[in-house]
């Protein structure tokens, strides 16, 4: 029997074929007879539309139809994207239709598409399609938003708010009452977008010879397109195909459905011809989902040893002008606030304010990195307050491990009430701060202010809920060549699930990992999906592709021990073949699975059913909690406001690991992500809601210069939640990153006193704020 | 009619002829009129970097070159970086080896801007590699194993000449 794959740090099976080119991204089609669309979006944030003309855009070269609403298929013309994710506390659930004809609510909301032979004929011809536009005023920040008399987001609704809902529990007054020291303070946190660096693409063809649809579109969620497909088009769900084939990048955005993914289909049945749409990154910027401002105005109570007794105040909530996925980001930033601390009450009002920007719905870390900058930046106000060290006043507020599971006292938005599976807080602070060298600090610090540099420390936990249902399957199959084949049906931007779904099957054979073939994303694979979003596949299918494996062993076995004509209990599998133990006897899973085929006019040996393989739906009872604590080390220049991130530390639960190489990488890139949130990340809007950071000029990225090493343990409790005692990794890093840098900061920025109540913190705000002290 | 040009450009050691629009970038030409899709397109601004190619052995970013200007120059892409069908090159089997890729997105361009940096530089700090490719945007890695995978690369580029 070969090593363990399971849980070993090897290499991913992906790679070879990214690292030639080889890759199969959905822009690399080029179908016979294609045809390609180009947009054509609203300039401006809110506008009546009062005419459009497409007739010059008609006649261009090259051009072959040009649709506005009016030109849809009648059942086309009004419908919109569906809502997701219904919730009561929803008043006004705004969903945008395919194109808009009449008010526009956001820079970059489709009015027409224009569909051509080549993409510079399309974007040409689009460029002649003449909008009259009546503008009107847009309602920019979400604070103002909610204020009487400002300018409405949708023209005909009574006012800008779209949802309002309080969560919590517990006597937060009388706590108040009681409290040693309170502190209120009012925090803005901003969050960027997911800039993967493969813009959205779609390709779609119809065949008419067996009425089928096949899609091939850069989603995280190839079953969601589908049947978003099949509702808005009102097609047939098994005339239906939808691929992710290799996706550039993710991180929330591309979970979600949008209307382009509705519009090329529904064009390229009615044109006859494969049409294929790629948008460009200023439409990214002006049209993909993304996460953005909230302001928290909030209080804190402890008690004189720095004990938590509450905390409560009011978020506001930038929701965009539509909310195709509803309050899920808000709602899991008012339910992560508690985070590791024994939190005795907690009341949290959440508004959410409707603008003329594109919708938010979750990006890596989805509302969580919000939350834990409020709630860890009031801790750091308390310890200051207190004169209690800052990783003292956390540790003596963290859930004792003795506690799991642990009853959160809140409900979930699944409507169940949360609960923490399993988790070490104590612990994964511990790692952290000596990982860090937290003890060493103050001498370091005192060191380098010897020298006239200003070194800061900071630190932050979090607990992130992942691994979500309903379900995400898995089919096993081994194939009459041998091969073991599983499918699954999320996609994979990046996550290196070929591996990783290979490494839990693998052992199970006694085969390499080579040996397997991983195939996600296409909805004709496997009957039912859902997607890889919010840290969910390892769980998910993971389980799924365990469970399944157990049981083509089981049927292997069972079908071997007729063949072999020995007692099941006499078998094992070695090397992929059931072999009698202490023996030579053995059949090859190649030989099982041809018999297991069938021969005509023969029963199938063991009475089993035809076929080696399985298929499981892995649904998890509640989501699986991760937790961690990054301790971040910056030197700031207080003259021109550089920060370097000198030291990034982060200990990390996922539960068990399937490969820490892998889960590694998702770290690092996950506070990367954070990086850019807390020091560069800024989507800039005018007074009017219109975009003005539309580059990556002007929308700053991390790049390699400024994104730090993350030195990364590893604290494994496996949750008892699923077989695998796995937890979701995707987005641990992003979430503590922007808390603990921007604690950091302020910490080095100590003898000026300086306190920052909000991310991005850039070069200019930092040298203001420690001139104006 | 828009303005075209017939023009020969060498990708890879194959010569590829083709007639073509004057306005058409070379990322497009490269990409879909000779079909090597390996090199990508992240902003077609010039800032993100996945693009990059080799353009008679320097670095260029093809969203911002017109075809026409690469008429009767040599490119190397992604696809001919391998010395053959069954080997990697060591730099792409050091990203292999130190997960300097997830999704892959930036890799083509990761890859070349760092063929080009290592024969500049074969004896490269940490600090050098990541100013070599702060031109290259990667949303995944968070560079930790693209930096890994270079200074690897580089030793064994050393080892092997
Ligand atoms: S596509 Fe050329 S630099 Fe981004
Ligand atoms: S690996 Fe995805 S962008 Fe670099």
């Amino acid at each position: 029997m070969g090593a363990k794959m399971f849980g070993a740090r090897i290499a991913r099976l992906e790679d070879p074929r990214l690292l030639s080119g080889q890759g199969n991204y959905t822009d690399d089609f080029h179908l016979p007879d294609m045809l390609e669309a180009a947009f054509v979006r609203s300039p401006h944030s809110h506008a009546r539309i009062d005419g459009i003309d497409v007739s010059a855009a008609m006649a261009h070269d090259g051009v072959v139809a040009v649709y506005t609403a009016a030109d849809l298929p009648e059942n086309l013309r009004d419908v919109t994207v569906p809502f997701q994710v219904p919730n009561p506390a929803i008043s006004q659930p705004f969903q945008q239709r395919l194109l808009e004809n009449r008010e526009v609510c956001f820079a970059g909301e489709p009015i027409a598409l224009v569909v051509a032979d080549t993409r510079y004929n399309a974007e040409d011809a689009a460029t002649l399609v003449a909008v009259d536009y009546e503008i009107l005023a847009g309602a920019d920040n979400c604070k103002d938003a909610l204020a009487e008399g400002a300018p409405l987001c949708h023209a005909d609704s009574p006012n800008n708010e779209g949802a309002k809902y309080t969560v919590g529990y517990g006597d937060v007054e009388e706590a108040f009452k009681n409290a040693h020291l309170t502190h209120r303070e009012e925090f803005w946190v901003h969050r960027g977008g997911g800039f993967a660096i493969e813009n959205r693409a779609v390709v779609a063809t119809y065949d008419e010879l067996d009425d089928m649809l096949t899609i091939w579109s850069a989603t995280q969620s190839p079953f969601l397109v589908k049947q978003n497909v099949v509702d808005m088009l009102g097609w047939e769900s098994d005339k239906v195909r939808v691929i992710a084939p290799d996706v550039g990048g993710g991180f929330g955005p591309k979970t979600v459905y949008y209307v382009e993914e509705a519009l090329i289909p529904a064009i390229a049945k009615e044109l006859g011809r494969p049409v294929k749409w790629v948008e460009d990154r200023r439409e990214n910027f002006l049209a993909t989902n993304m996460e953005r401002d909230q302001y928290w105005d909030m209080q804190i109570a402890v008690d004189a040893d720095g004990k938590l007794l509450g905390v409560r105040g009011s978020m506001i909530h930038d929701t965009g002008a539509y909310m195709p996925w509803g309050i899920i980001t808000p709602y899991i930033s008012a339910t992560t606030l508690p985070g590791p601390y024994v939190l005795p009450t907690y009341e949290l009002e959440t508004r959410v304010a409707l603008t003329n920007k594109v919708a938010v719905t979750p990006v890596r870390g989805a509302g969580r990195p919000q939350a834990v900058f409020a709630m860890e930046r009031l801790l750091d106000r308390a310890a200051d307050k207190l004169g209690i060290d800052r990783a003292e006043i956390r540790r003596r507020n963290l859930i004792p491990t003795e506690e799991m599971p642990y009853a959160l006292g809140l409900i979930f938005r699944d409507g169940k009430p949360m609960t923490y599976d399993s988790g070490d807080y104590p612990k994964c602070q511990v790692e952290a701060l000596s990982l860090a060298d937290y003890d060493g600090f103050p001498a370091r610090q005192n060191e380098a202010r010897g020298k006239g540099r200003h070194i800061g420390i900071g630190i932050a936990n979090y607990v992130e809920g992942t691994g979500l249902g309903p379900f995400e399957g898995a089919t096993v199959r081994i194939q009459p060549s041998g091969r073991i084949c599983v499918y699954t049906g999320g996609g994979d931007s990046g996550q290196g699930h070929w591996t990783t779904l290979a490494q839990v099957c693998a052992d199970k054979f006694g085969v390499e990992i080579a040996d397997i073939d991983v195939q996600k994303g296409d909805t004709a694979k496997i009957a039912s999906g859902v997607g890889t979003f919010a840290s969910r596949i390892a769980v998910n299918a993971g389980s799924s592709v365990h469970l399944a494996a157990n049981e083509v062993r089981e049927k292997a076995i069972k079908v071997a021990a007729h063949m072999l004509e020995a007692a099941e209990e006499d078998l094992n599998i070695e090397d992929g073949r059931v072999v009698v133990k202490g023996s030579d006897l053995s059949v090859g899973l190649s030989e099982i699975a041809r018999a297991v085929q069938g021969m005509p006019g023969f029963s199938l040996p063991g009475g089993v059913e035809p076929g080696l393989e399985a298929t499981h739906y892995f649904s998890p009872s509640q989501s699986s909690y991760c937790n961690g604590t990054a301790v971040v080390e910056v030197e700031v220049d207080p003259d021109t406001g550089h920060v370097d991130i000198l030291n990034y530390s982060m200990a990390h639960d996922s539960g068990t690991l399937i490969n820490p190489f892998v889960v590694d990488g998702q770290v690092q890139g996950a506070v990367a992500q954070g990086v850019g949130n807390a020091l560069l990340e800024w989507m800039i809007y005018d007074d009017n809601a219109n975009p003005v950071s539309a580059t990556f000029a002007e929308y700053l990225l991390p790049s390699a210069p400024e994104t730090p090493n993350v030195a990364v343990t590893h604290v494994e409790s496996p949750t008892p939640i699923n077989p695998l005692g796995v937890k979701g990794a995707g987005e641990g890093g992003t979430i503590p990153a922007a808390a603990a840098i921007i604690s950091a900061i302020e910490n080095a920025l100590s003898p000026w006193e300086v306190e920052i109540s909000g991310a991005p913190v850039t070069p200019s705000m930092i040298v203001e704020k420690v001139q104006r002290s | 009619m828009s303005d075209r040009r017939t023009i020969s450009v060498t990708i890879n050691g194959e010569t590829f002829e083709r007639e073509v629009e004057t306005r058409l970038t070379l990322a497009d030409f490269i990409r879909h009129e000779c079909l090597l899709t390996g090199t990508h397109v992240g902003c077609e601004h010039g800032v993100c970097g996945a693009c990059t190619i080799l353009l008679n052995g320097r670095t260029a970013r093809s969203c911002l070159m017109l075809a026409v200007q690469a008429n009767g120059q040599k490119i190397t892409t992604i696809e001919g970086i391998a010395p053959n069908d069954e080997e990697l090159h060591p730099l792409q089997q050091a990203f292999q080896d130190n997960h300097g890729l997830q999704c892959g997105f930036c890799t083509p361009g990761m890859l070349t801007t760092l063929l080009e940096f290592l024969q500049d530089n074969p004896d490269p700090t940490e600090r050098e590699v990541r100013e070599a490719i702060s031109g290259n945007l990667c949303r995944c890695t968070g560079y930790q194993g693209i930096v890994a995978a270079a200074l690897d690369a580089a030793k064994r580029l050393q080892a092997g000449a």
